[in-house]
């Protein structure tokens, strides 16, 4: 079972990537998750709102369609609303500080042995095994 | 129009392979951080599925130099490692641990996330909003 959760991984992976080799290719534009959306609301590129609105809107809505798909489908997120709110505080401030998420400094930066993406992915994956180790093992919260 | 058709048809894309991968679970995402607990390497498979085409892609883009509607491949950044992008870095893995999500897999759930995924991305978008003055204080940060 765990083996099927990795050819799955990486099936889904090859069209993250895909879908970000498309986004490069034809339209010249990293796809980045927390670039596109965070652009978009703070006005960073105005030009650019109708391609990240139909990119967002497809990203959105094409989950919609596979859904029924799968017998089940849950993120398993924390019922815990403060951890919800602080989670994505610190998401949507980090990505901008940084420039870039897992989509874009992961994924994109990553494949093009870009200095930034490399930098950036060594620390979010430390601070995010710090923060499981001590909010899961420590504090016992999620 | 052209541009928004392959904008959407990249963004389904990724919603679909988000999906596909299982990285909208957060259980997965928080099994791969839990390095003292049930290790879960698949997010290290979808990385690697993912920086396969992504590399070829880079390689086709640097040899054309424009993309195919014309827009200029997005120059490398300069290699300068800076308060923003450290500090940015770990507060967005200190969220991505606590909650599991991250931008895409927030984006892709939001129509069966729930309540939680709702607020989750609400959170997410004020701090969006709010980067852009803590930047420039962080700016302000000697060297």
């Amino acid at each position: 079972m765990i083996e099927q959760d990795w050819v799955h991984g990486f099936i889904g992976g090859l069209m993250i990537g895909g879908a970000a080799a498309l986004y490069l290719l034809v339209n010249g534009r990293i796809m980045g998750a927390s670039g596109i959306l965070g652009g978009l609301l703070d006005g960073t590129e105005r030009g650019l709102w109708a391609e990240r609105l139909s990119f967002l809107a497809a990203l959105i809505l094409v989950p919609v369609l596979i859904v029924p798909l799968y017998t089940v489908v849950d993120t398993h997120l924390t019922q815990n609303w403060a951890v919800i709110v602080a989670g994505g505080l610190l998401t949507g401030i980090g990505t901008r500080l940084a420039n870039g998420c897992t989509s874009g400094h992961g994924v994109c930066g990553i494949s093009r042995l870009a200095p930034r993406g490399i930098v950036s992915t060594v620390f979010y994956i430390l601070a995010g095994g710090l923060t499981v180790a001590l909010f899961r093992h420590v504090l016992g919260v999620i | 129009m052209l541009r928004n058709l392959f904008a959407a048809l990249s963004g389904g894309l990724f919603g679909a392979g988000l999906l596909v991968s299982g990285m909208v679970d957060t259980t997965k995402v928080q099994g791969w951080l839990d390095v003292f607990g049930n290790w879960d390497p698949t997010l290290a498979f979808v990385m690697g599925g993912a920086i396969l085409p992504m590399a070829l892609a880079w390689r086709v883009a640097a040899r054309r130099g424009v993309s195919r509607l014309g827009t200029p491949i997005p120059a490398r950044a300069e290699p300068r490692l800076d308060h923003n992008l450290i500090i940015g870095s770990v507060l967005f893995g200190a969220g991505w641990g606590l909650a599991g999500l991250c931008p895409g897999p927030a984006l892709a759930s939001l129509s069966f996330g729930g309540w939680g995924g709702a607020l989750f991305l609400l959170a997410m978008g004020a701090g969006m909003v709010a980067a852009p003055a803590i930047r420039r204080r962080i700016d302000r940060l000697p060297a």
